[in-house]
This record gives structure tokens, C-alpha cells and sequence, in this order.
């Protein structure tokens, strides 16, 4: 028989706030998943939801590809206000 | 890849972990960085797994209601922690049958601690006061470590840790503030659980294997003899406190260093322990391997049912 399969456990601790992942567990479906994300990782009221989502169907960057993908935004400074230079005696920039 | 580009990419990762960066799960890592964490990782797992056993044994036999509780919320917890570490380690390319095959087999160890039995009540007092405030020393630096999920699941249980401790420790009070055999309950369970607990610490440095490189990896950032003074320090005038006597007559205050000086350990005793031969080593393991046994029919029968949803899903679909 197959094994039960691993799910990536991701909780908001309040509401306003992000859904954040805590860790990973083993169910044997996304309503069992949910449960024991309950029992495992909301114990003293860490959170008001959780999702669960199988870590199969996560596609993760490489961090091999790093350079590639996050290196360019680092020249870019324009992005940044700093980056213009404005009279001090300028308000409310 | 060559030697010289494994050693190139080797300095490059010492270099990133003195840096305080950390190391996650696709990050490039040397093999041997990968098994000692896969292997230190799952015995802490283990351990955490196997440490519920004992206390098992008293969850019908607690005196109060509160106490039955607060012993099923530590014992839980305990149970959190093994998955928390268990799906840390599972980060690193194992999975978790392997791991359990690792237990079950006698191949992977455990804490040496929890193959003591559990006699009186006054043990549930004894193992959260010495026992988790021992594991306590061991964990706090381990929030720090290298590897990114191992870090973060021991951030959780160190938050979680500390009411263990309390809860035990306030057994114990009520024990030695309670009839005088009540007190000689309190004091037998000391006499039994304090040197498994200065020896749960690990080997003396000189007789450590791992050390040097554990503390370039940040797996260990004192000595195991550095957190035996740190322990003994904190809890020698705990004992006092409420009246129990530390069962080492040697024991005795430098004034001079500040520090508690204490008697040699049974080292013997700690290496039959862990080969295999302390007094509940069998009953632990079988104990495992029968609920996880026993436990088959039903992970199928879940399975079984997750795929027949899943099928039903499909049918309504077409
Ligand atoms: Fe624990
Ligand atoms: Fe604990």
C-alpha cells in the first residue's frame, strides 16, 4: 500500500496578516492534512487559518539559477527613491 | 565536478556559515553535511518520538485531573516535536519510512535517558524538571544552527519547552512540601534521574567525536562538558529550594570559579545504555514497532479511501 504523501502546512496567525509556511507533514488527504496541521502546528492559538497544499505540486526556483533570476534587480537602483537626489528644502517627497 | 571545484564550493560554504548565513534544502551542501544533519536531526526526532513512552505510563495514573492535563499537553507536544524535526529532516532527501525503518531496526538512536523506567508519579516531576530542563540546555543553541529548517523547528519547540519544565519542577514542590512519604518519593525519583540527566548531556569533551565540526556547522555551539556545568549550576539551588538533597555526596560550591564542583559519571553505565543494554531498551523499541504495526490496517485503509474520493472526484469530472 502506498504511503501517505507529504503536504506543505501554511498558517495565518491573525487576520490581516499572510498565510506563512510552518512546515510539512504526512496525511492521506487534504481534509486529514488539515487536521493534523491543526493538532501539529496550531496548538496554543497560532492561527485562525490554515492552508494545505501537497508538496508534489510545489515548483520551487533553483537556487543554481539564483545569479540569473535575482541578480539583475541588484544595478537597478532608479527603483529606488533614495536614488533621487532632490533639494533638502523640498516638503512632502 | 573536480576536486579543486568541490573544494572551491566546500570554502564557499564554510565561509557563508561563519558568516551567519543559513544553509537551506536546495542549497549546494558537502555529503557529509547532509548525513551528519540527517543524522543528528533524526535522532533528535527519535527521541522526542520515544521520550513520550515513559510518560505514557502515567497519563491514566496521574492524581488529578489537572495534572492528567497538563501530562497529555506535554506528552503531545512531544509527539509536535518529533514531526516538527521528523519533516525538517525530511528536507535533506530521506523520507520518513526510512527513518522509521532507522528506529525500528536498532540502526539510529535515541536520548540514552528514555530507557529508564518511570516507577512513581514523582518521575513525571523528576523528567520535566531535569530531563527537558537538560534538553532545554541542549536546544536553546541549537535556534541558531546552520540549516535553515532545522533552526526554525527548533525555535518551536524551545517556545513549547519551557512549561514542561515548570510543570514538573511544580510536582516536584508539591511532593517535597507534601506528607514525609510523599517527600521520600520526591527525593527517590532525584536519586534515580539525576545522573542519567547530567549524562544525557553527552560524553565528556575528551571522549567526543563530532565536536570540532559540529561547531564550524553550528550544530553545537558549547561543549558537551559546558552545558553539564551550565545544568548542574541551575539546578543544585533549585534542589534546595524545595528541600531535596542533590544525590552526590561530592558535590560542593567553588567559590573562587563561581561553579558547582561534582563526582565522576558512570560512564559505563552510559555506553551499555546506549548499545543497547539499559533497563527498558527492548520494551521502548517493541512498544514502537508494535504501534506502528498495529497502526498498518488503518494508514491503508486511509489511503484506500483517499483514493476512492479521488476517483469518485474523476468520474463526476468526465
Ligand atoms: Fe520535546
Ligand atoms: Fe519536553
Amino acid at each position: 500500500m502506498k504511503n501517505w504523501p507529504l503536504w506543505e502546512v501554511f498558517i495565518r496567525s491573525k487576520n490581516g496578516l499572510e498565510h506563512r509556511h510552518c512546515g510539512s507533514l504526512h496525511a492521506s488527504d487534504a481534509t486529514m492534512a488539515l487536521e493534523n496541521a491543526r493538532d501539529v502546528y496550531t496548538r496554543r492559538m497560532e492561527g485562525v487559518s490554515i492552508w494545505v497544499v501537497p508538496s508534489a505540486q510545489i515548483t520551487a526556483s533553483n537556487p543554481e539559477d539564483s545569479a540569473e533570476l535575482f541578480e539583475p534587480a541588484k544595478d537597478k537602483a532608479y527603483r529606488h527613491p533614495t536614488f533621487y537626489e532632490l533639494p533638502d528644502e523640498l516638503k512632502h517627497m | 565536478m573536480s576536486e579543486k571545484e568541490v573544494k572551491n564550493l566546500e570554502e564557499i560554504f564554510d565561509a557563508k556559515i561563519a558568516r551567519d548565513e543559513k544553509i537551506e534544502p536546495k542549497d549546494w551542501m558537502p555529503e557529509k553535511y547532509r548525513q551528519t544533519h540527517i543524522r543528528q536531526i533524526s535522532q533528535h526526532a527519535h527521541s522526542e518520538i520515544v521520550g513520550m513512552l515513559p510518560e505514557g505510563n502515567w497519563i491514566t495514573r496521574a492524581p488529578t485531573l489537572k495534572r492528567k492535563v497538563a501530562l497529555l499537553a506535554k506528552i503531545q507536544d512531544e509527539a509536535g516535536h518529533g514531526l516538527y524535526l521528523y519533516s525538517a529532516c525530511e528536507t535533506l532527501g530521506v523520507t520518513r519510512e526510512e527513518l522509521y525503518e532507522q528506529l525500528h531496526s536498532g540502526k539510529a538512536k535515541y536520548s540514552s535517558i528514555f530507557n529508564y523506567p518511570t516507577l512513581t508519579w514523582a518521575d513525571m516531576g523528576a523528567i520535566g524538571w531535569l530531563v527537558d530542563g537538560a534538553a532545554i540546555i541542549n536546544q536553546v543553541p541549537l535556534c541558531s544552527t546552520s540549516f535553515g529548517p532545522y533552526a526554525r523547528a527548533m525555535v518551536r519547540v524551545c517556545k513549547e519547552e519551557s512549561f514542561h519544565q515548570r510543570q514538573g519542577f511544580q510536582i516536584m514542590m508539591t511532593l517535597a512540601n507534601g506528607t514525609p512519604e510523599q517527600k521520600e518519593m520526591a527525593q527517590d525519583a532525584l536519586n534515580r534521574w539525576w545522573f542519567p540527566s547530567l549524562m544525557m548531556l553527552g560524553p565528556t569533551d575528551d571522549a567526543s567525536v563530532h565536536t570540532e565540526q559540529s561547531m564550524k556547522w553550528k550544530l553545537k555551539r558549547k561543549s558537551n562538558d559546558d552545558l553539564r556545568q551550565q545544568f548542574v549550576d541551575q539546578t543544585v539551588p533549585q534542589a534546595d529550594m524545595i528541600g531535596l538533597t542533590i544525590p552526590d555526596p561530592t558535590l560542593k560550591f567553588n567559590e573562587d570559579t563561581k561553579h558547582y564542583e561534582f563526582g565522576d559519571l558512570d560512564w559505563d553505565e552510559f555506553w551499555q545504555v546506549v548499545k543497547g543494554h539499559g533497563p527498558c531498551n527492548k520494551e521502548r523499541i517493541s512498544a514502537r514497532v508494535n504501534a506502528w504495526e498495529k497502526g498498518k490496517w488503518v494508514r491503508d485503509a486511509a489511503m484506500a479511501y483517499a483514493e476512492k474520493q479521488e476517483s469518485k472526484k474523476l468520474n463526476v469530472a468526465v
